[in-house]
């Protein structure tokens, strides 16, 4: 059967604004959308631009908007839409366009590193293992799922409105430390997130958790990072 | 443009990202590499990483070692599978360290679980080796490692592909690598190239492998003057989700999983009696097909099923949540209900850059090497596989060696002098490039491409034989002779995947020649490679590595005895 794309394009050298280009492309129902997009480039265009690797939704790279609604390229399938075989494809907003469905990440990994995500422990490390209970590690393990896609930072609405907000990918990373306990800053790191910039931001409206491709509670894990703030100051 | 670093990392997998943390803050290091660090391949690795800290029972690194020598159908070299299986403890601790969050036991150590082939005492029955973080352990020890050299404020050059080594009079000073983003080719001047750029699945149309995992770092070294060791092996993972070929781990087997045929039968009981399902890869594989062949596969068509039903939802939730998500999506299988339709998947190279314990890459048959060039990970052979690897050995093996290697090149650029830069290299590469893009051939890449991976898949992957391979050998050779009449439709300079496909294919159709070369040359069965003319192993004959360098502009075949220390060559059954 053929589907129709209306596919963002944006080309630097020549455009000053986006448009949309249409294609039709013959797929089946349980084709991904990511095979679409490679057909068009292989086949009809090979000047569209996206990014892509792994085609099963473990390195993050083709997050976009399909449809209205931010998701992976290579995870939804034609099947998972009903909109009649049509399709309208986006570049993931909140981020600027470099080519077509390219966008420009720095700012999303400089919130990132912004949270100081690794492991800070003292003094010298034992010869084998640090003990970590299994159910510590259970409670952090939502947090490991998480491949950067930028999914749930593109679509939260907080985002749009506050660019210092440091966005649900970053705070889930900060959880993920946390809520380790084989860290040695718990604190410090909660006093770094307890502003308006930090996860006060977060007003519990579940977007991040709605497109998460991976499942992740996002929103439930940063509802901790609350929870454990609330405790330390009524305990100050 | 110019930059100037003692050492250029390309690739930011495992293997790159561990070397570049052995190097230190006191080195001004790069990793290049041509997709964002963490969408490296290394973190689609699932099941875990294979060492005998005996966490669960009791284990011992001599019986990991003889499980990999047994694995390798007795090609890899032991000295070097020693240091691995040695070092394996001490590598899980200093991941543990660093913050890599492991499954834990219920007293609190990091957990463990069985995979194929890996046996305690010497092949008596499976033993709980491997550790891991549920189904994503590449995922959570890439992004750990990640973030320690984001720490070390290493520089990172995402999205560059490196497409010349900097070889002046015989000497590795560099790299020339293009810009994605900007089109501008960049030469990196340094001290040491440490190429860890990972496997090349995508000569194969049925892969787990990304559509980066096109081989790059392998044709770069090759088109140096460096030897590719064992190229012929290329490894088939029993179970790729049918007809998409993504990865389900060995782990949902050694989480108690079976195969299954038509009948129902779990037909690994009589291939392997002793480990069953958990035999190692290649000869699963090859049952999976024998009972295809024989009429058992599932409805009469190319699969089997892999049985996860009665491993319970909790099992499935807390172990095997990602494969579960991967059945669902993209096969319409709810795991804890229906079986997974499965079939071989190209998965890993066995060879690669032809390198030492400590990266460095060999440049004669003499054990020589070629100074300032050095190699680890899945691009590089040193050679720990054989001829065929035991699941959870190839994470080890990046960490293991990506950490020697980043020693080694410590120790290296402490003694070597900054080498002058020369602007050649880079204009030379400039008019490639540019020769490249004001091509007007009618030729398609897209359509080469995939000839290339369909050619292979029939005749270079899990069953082979001479009138096979002379025709994908004559096959490739028409490809490489068609890509030189081909066009380079996207005339831009941003983000253009059309030129970057162009160089990839070249590199592939380097490397299937290569592959094509050995599979001919090896006129026995062992491991991944299998004859059909020649069903038996010949250790007479071909107990050694195959060696193919270009000398001119060919290649040449040469060949490498293998290291024996502790375990002859003996019948390899399960």
């Amino acid at each position: 059967m053929d589907c129709t794309f209306a596919v963002y394009r944006f080309d630097p050298a020549v455009d000053r604004k986006g448009r949309y280009q249409r294609y039709v492309v013959p797929a089946e129902s349980g084709d991904k959308v990511l095979d679409c997009l490679n057909r068009i480039r292989w086949e009809q265009d090979p000047t569209l631009a996206f990014r892509a690797s792994c085609a099963h939704g473990i390195c993050g790279s083709d997050a976009m908007v399909i449809n209205g609604r931010v998701a992976l390229a290579c995870q939804k399938l034609v099947r998972d839409f009903n909109t009649a075989n049509h399709f309208v494809i986006e570049p993931l907003p909140v981020f600027q366009v470099i080519k077509d469905l390219v966008v420009d990440l720095r700012p999303f990994f400089e919130k990132h590193r912004a949270v100081r995500p690794h492991l800070v422990t003292n003094g010298a490390h034992p010869e084998k293992e640090r003990r970590q209970s299994a159910e510590n590690q259970q409670f952090i393990e939502p947090a490991l799922r998480c491949i950067l896609c930028a999914a749930c930072t593109a679509s939260c609405p907080i985002t749009r409105v506050n660019p210092n907000y440091l966005g649900p990918a970053a705070l889930l990373r900060a959880f993920r430390y946390i809520c380790d306990a084989r860290d040695a800053i718990t604190l410090e790191r909660l006093r770094k997130l307890d502003d308006e910039d930090g996860i006060w931001g977060c007003e519990t409206m579940w977007w991040c958790t709605e497109v998460c491709p991976k499942g992740i509670p996002v929103t439930k894990c940063l509802g901790q990072i609350k929870r454990l703030l609330k405790k330390e100051d009524s305990s100050d | 443009m110019d930059r100037r670093y003692d050492v250029v990392i390309v690739g930011a997998g495992l293997a790159g990202l561990r070397a570049a943390i052995e190097l230190g803050e006191g080195a001004r290091a790069a990793v290049i590499s041509k997709v964002f660090a963490t969408r490296s391949h290394s973190g689609a690795a699932q099941g875990g990483i294979g060492a005998a800290i005996a966490n669960e029972e009791p284990d011992q690194w001599e019986w990991h070692m003889f499980d990999t020598v047994k694995g390798s159908d007795y090609l890899a070299d032991q000295d070097a599978v020693e240091i691995m299986t040695r070092d394996a403890p001490n590598t899980i601790f200093e991941l543990e360290h660093l913050g890599v969050p492991f499954n834990r036991t219920p007293d609190g150590r990091i957990a463990q679980r069985a995979f194929g082939g890996h046996t305690r005492d010497f092949g008596k029955a499976p033993v709980k080796r491997a550790c891991y973080a549920a189904d994503r352990t590449g995922r959570v020890i890439l992004d750990t490692l990640w973030e320690q050299t984001l720490r070390m404020g290493v520089d990172f050059f995402d999205e560059h592909q490196v497409l010349s080594l900097i070889v002046d009079e015989g000497i590795c000073t560099g790299v020339v690598a293009y810009e994605l983003a900007t089109g501008a080719v960049v030469a990196f001047h340094c001290k040491a190239v440490l190429l860890a750029t990972g496997g090349a699945g995508k000569l194969f149309k049925t892969t787990s492998n990304a559509f980066a995992s096109t081989g790059d770092g392998m044709a770069l070294a090759y088109r140096a003057g460096a030897a590719l060791e064992d190229m012929e092996f290329v490894q088939f993972h029993p179970t790729g989700i049918y007809k998409l070929g993504i990865l389900i781990s060995e782990a949902a087997r050694g989480e108690g999983g079976v195969l299954r045929n038509a009948d129902g039968d779990r037909f690994m009981e009589r291939y392997a009696p002793v480990i069953k399902d958990l035999a190692p890869r290649d000869m699963v594989s090859r049952c999976i097909l024998k009972e295809i062949q024989d009429g058992r596969g599932i409805g009469g068509q190319a699969f089997v099923h892999l049985d996860l039903t009665h491993l319970g939802p909790d099992v499935i939730g807390r172990k095997l949540a990602e494969i579960a998500g991967f059945a669902k999506t993209y096969a319409g299988v709810d795991v804890t209900r229906e079986p997974i339709p499965v079939q071989p998947t190209c998965h890993y190279m066995m060879g690669g850059i032809a390198a030492n314990a400590d990266g460095g890459v060999m440049a004669g048959d003499s054990g020589t090497t070629l100074p300032g060039l050095f190699a680890a990970g899945e691009c590089a052979c040193v050679s720990v596989h054989g001829a065929n690897r035991l699941g959870c050995n190839s994470l080890l093996d990046t960490l293991v060696f990506g950490r020697r290697a980043g020693a080694a090149v410590r120790d290296f650029i402490r003694t070597t002098p900054t080498p002058k830069p020369s602007d050649r290299f880079r204009e030379q590469t400039e008019s490639r490039l540019s020769r490249l893009m004001a091509a007007d051939g009618t030729e398609k890449i897209g359509i080469l491409m995939a000839e290339m991976q369909q050619v292979m898949m029939e005749h270079v992957s899990v069953f082979r034989q001479a009138s096979g391979l002379q025709a994908a050998l004559q096959k490739i050779r028409e490809l490489r002779e068609r890509s030189n009449r081909i066009s380079i439709q996207d005339q831009g300079h941003c983000f253009n995947r059309n030129l970057l496909e162009a160089i990839e294919l070249g590199h592939m159709l380097d490397l299937a020649e290569v592959v094509i070369l050995g599979a001919l040359d090896r006129k026995e069965s062992r491991g991944a490679h299998w004859r059909e003319d020649f069903p038996q192993r010949d250790d007479e004959k071909f107990l050694h590595h195959t060696m193919v360098r270009l000398s001119g502009r060919a290649p040449e075949l040469s060949y490498r005895p293998v290291t024996i220390t502790r375990f002859q060559p003996r019948e390899r059954t399960y």
